[in-house]
């Protein structure tokens, strides 16, 4: 091979790998996207079946049930609900009329199936989510009311 | 009153630190510009370099240890010792205390930096004294922004009138001794990237990019690497012990933070010695050092800005997150447009064959930072698309998983034969005898390790192979090596260790990924459960008081084929001073295994039951091994002789040694 060939095999080369990654990266990206609503959006149907998404808001007082491993419990933004279900060891920090984010799928029924329940490290801490999906209910809250 | 002098000496570092970033700068720039001043003059300025450093370092010091005394003699009049402190706290966590939150970190760092600038100025005694001055000018600037930033946004001297009566505690989670190591190590490995960086700008501003700079820049990066992965490792063990889940790695973005100035870091070590041997990929050599130490600067914002919500993250301040996203502009900003205006004239590309050790580590360059940008685009989007208001999303670990598995693969593949290929041209034949021996070795080993776990897939079997061959490779290289006379320089144990670390670090993932049982279960007194050999019995429960906490402990029993082999101690604590519960796990690390409890509620029902993660978990303790065998392996390999023989030989032909440049 001359000089020039093989710089350009060695150009090829690299091109080769860096399509070939990007093409990967962008694929796994766009199936792995997890998109999240809140309780209000997810009654009115925005929210996808057959894939996995976020809920936030709070946990409604004394709305859990444990059944075996099995935890049921409501999320609200104050507005609407959603009933999730979730089976193993929920995180230290949850707690009724806490904030919480929930990752999962809705089944047949509407119900919420959680495959992960997230309250984070802090007492304090209001996940960012669950503040977003209360905020967004009290706004419109505010806005309802004041329409004559 | 002491507290008050620290504060004092930490504006004082302020203005030390504009000294030695400005003068010594200005004192380097060639005779025909600011030729009105007069020679001696300059000369005086760019001498001011070292004093200068030591001085800044000296004033850091003095606050940084100010602060650490508030701490130890809980002096509740200082605010931020109020927040992060309490008089029960024990002594150990007390001291560590001090980078428990927002503004003693950001302290933490400005020390390691001066620490850092020490070091360089205190080792560079054989260095041209014009590009010591240029190195230590350009970190004085680097510790002038951040000094402005500590008094301007994040003072952790401010004192609270009146005093309080007890401090608020640390985060209970932060009450471990993972506390006292893990920043610190941490931030040795980002601050050290500073090193790199302050180089590579030096050299562009002195016009000269070459195997010499190499040389100098090579050990710096290598130790600055050493600790960052090092304080990696001690995060990934720290989360795997006291989050109570069992995981070790989460594509959480604050580990993302840190890894991606890992793998940039990883490009840089093989980019520079490439460099330094063959004097070519200067320029993208160059742009290593940039990017390795924008994407620490970049940890630190995502870190300590409250952009990100974790653990790590400590306060939502707007101005604090401007600040450092200007600064990191600034920083990112100018070091590419000085690169944008110098590269070109000082950096000529050599050619390079296809079949060589260059073709290889460019490959290797490429890889890493293909990898880097997925993490990054991973850990960005989320944030930036929030920012522009089109709604919240999250990208979730298989993204990651799915994405750095297949680009770690060919890279992890390509380290034999590019660890054996020799430089400029090689031919493949001449390195197959020291291939294809620890290729069927590596057969017999994922083979029989997988006969050993009672489970097969291609999956696992190539993971092993992989990590089994570069492992053998590098060990039949080793013992060849022996063999032949003549001294064995640090650099080549370093490099062979290296590798070795993370073949066993693959190997390790491999095998917990693949192998790992988790049963979350319901338990009584008198309850099994039983996992591949192993059974756990619940015995006994127990109440227990720690210093400033109140805990359950449970008591459980493992057997194995019958036997009792261990009792494990799980605890569920409460913190006085927190309404928060906390999971401590019960580890038992073998050579082959973890095997991990963890105690979850009490629950509801007729008899006393709780809820309990039962974890197996093969293949761990590999994780921590390969993290510390890289880990020695960089030490190694910075304490290699060779750089301080390479300073006496350049002194040797009086290029540029202090005494000519003072003449």
């Amino acid at each position: 091979m001359t000089k020039r060939q093989k710089k350009f095999m060695l150009i090829a080369l690299g091109l080769a790998i860096l399509a070939s990654v990007t093409a990967l990266v962008l694929n796994a990206f766009q199936s792995n996207l997890v998109f999240f609503f809140t309780p209000t959006q997810v009654f009115a149907g925005e929210a996808p079946k057959g894939r996995a998404f976020r809920i936030g808001g709070m946990v409604k007082a004394s709305s859990l049930v444990q059944v075996g491993m099995t935890h049921e419990f409501v999320v609200t933004d104050n507005e609407r609900e959603v009933s999730v279900t979730f089976t193993g060891l929920l995180p230290d920090l949850f707690k009724e009329g806490r904030g919480v984010v929930a990752q999962g799928e809705l089944d047949n029924t509407g119900r919420f199936v959680a495959s992960q329940v997230l309250a984070k490290h802090d007492e304090n801490y209001m996940p960012p989510e669950a503040q977003h999906a209360m905020d967004a209910a009290a706004q419109r809250r505010a806005a309802q009311s004041l329409k004559p | 009153m002491l507290v008050e002098l620290g504060h004092f000496a930490l504006m004082l570092a302020l203005m030390v630190a504009l000294v030695q970033g400005v003068l010594p700068l200005l004192g380097t720039v060639s005779g025909t510009h600011l030729t009105w001043l007069p020679h001696s003059l300059r000369w005086g300025w760019v001498r001011l370099a070292r004093a200068s450093t030591f001085l800044q370092w000296g004033l850091v010091s003095f606050a940084f240890f100010t602060l650490e005394w508030a701490f130890l003699h809980n002096d509740f009049s200082v605010a931020y010792v109020v927040e992060h402190s309490n008089s029960l706290l024990p002594k150990p966590y007390q001291f560590a205390a001090l980078w428990g939150g927002h503004e003693g970190s950001l302290l933490l760092w400005v020390f390691l930096l001066g620490f850092w600038s020490s070091a360089v100025a205190f080792f560079s005694r054989s260095l041209p004294l014009s590009m010591v001055a240029r190195v230590l000018g350009v970190m004085g600037l680097i510790s002038f922004g951040f000094l402005c930033f500590i008094l301007s946004t994040s003072d952790p001297f401010v004192r609270v009138f009146p005093p309080a009566m007890e401090g608020r505690d640390l985060n209970p989670l932060l009450q471990d001794p993972g506390l006292v190591i893990h920043p610190p190590m941490l931030y040795m490995g980002y601050v050290g990237m500073s090193v790199a960086f302050a180089f590579a700008i030096a050299a562009l501003l002195a016009g000269r990019l070459d195997a010499a700079w190499a040389r100098w820049s090579r050990p710096w990066t290598v130790i600055a690497w050493t600790f960052l992965s090092l304080g990696i490792g001690l995060g990934s063990w720290w989360a795997y012990y006291e989050l109570g889940w069992g995981g070790w790695w989460f594509w959480d973005p604050v580990e993302n933070a840190s890894l991606m100035p890992w793998l940039i870091g990883t490009a840089l070590i093989h980019s520079l010695m490439v460099t330094e041997k063959r004097g070519t990929f200067k320029a993208w050599t160059v742009l290593l050092a940039i990017a390795s130490f924008s994407l620490s600067l970049l940890g630190t914002f995502l870190v300590r800005s409250g952009v990100l919500t974790s653990v790590h993250a400590f306060a939502s301040d707007p101005a604090r997150g401007i600040f450092i996203l200007v600064f990191l502009a600034l920083v990112v900003g100018s070091s590419l447009s000085l690169f944008a205006w110098r590269a070109p004239q000082v950096a000529q590309g050599g050619f390079v064959n296809l079949v060589s050790r260059e073709t290889f580590l460019l490959t290797n360059s490429i890889l890493l930072c293909v990898a880097t940008l997925a993490v990054l685009l991973g850990t960005l989007y989320p944030l930036v698309i929030d920012a522009l208001g089109q709604g919240k999303l999250s990208v979730g670990p298989p993204y990651f998983n799915l994405v750095f598995a297949p680009i770690m693969v060919p890279l992890i593949f390509i380290m034999v034969p590019g660890s054996l290929l020799r430089w400029r041209e090689a031919k493949l034949q001449d390195i197959l005898p020291y291939v294809w021996a620890p290729g069927l070795g590596a057969c017999v080993v994922s083979v029989s390790l997988c006969a050993w776990m009672g489970s097969w897939s291609a999956g696992v079997l190539g993971g092993f192979w992989l990590g089994a061959w570069v492992a053998l490779a590098g060990v039949q290289q080793m013992v060849l090596r022996l063999k032949r006379p003549g001294r064995i320089g640090g650099s080549f144990w370093g490099m062979q260790l290296a590798h070795l670390g993370l073949a066993i670090v693959v190997m390790g993932v491999t095998g917990v990924k693949s192998f790992e049982v988790e049963r979350d279960v319901r338990m009584g007194i008198g309850d099994e459960v039983q996992i591949q050999a192993y059974t756990f019995k619940l015995i006994g429960m127990q109440d227990v008081k720690g210093p400033n906490y109140q805990a359950v402990r449970a008591r459980v029993q493992v057997l194995k084929n019958g036997q009792e082999v261990k009792t494990m101690l799980p605890e569920k604590r409460h913190y006085y001073s927190s309404a928060m519960p906390m999971t401590e796990a019960a580890i038992d690390s073998g050579f082959l295994q973890d095997l991990y409890v963890s105690l979850g509620d009490a629950l509801q029902g007729d008899t006393p039951q709780w809820s309990m993660r039962v974890y197996y978990k093969p293949f761990v303790p590999w994780l921590w091994v390969g993290v510390l065998v890289m880990v020695l392996g960089g030490f190694l390999a910075a304490l290699d002789r060779r750089y301080r023989v390479g300073y006496a030989a350049s002194n040797a032909q009086g290029v540029l040694s202090p005494q000519t440049a003072r003449a």
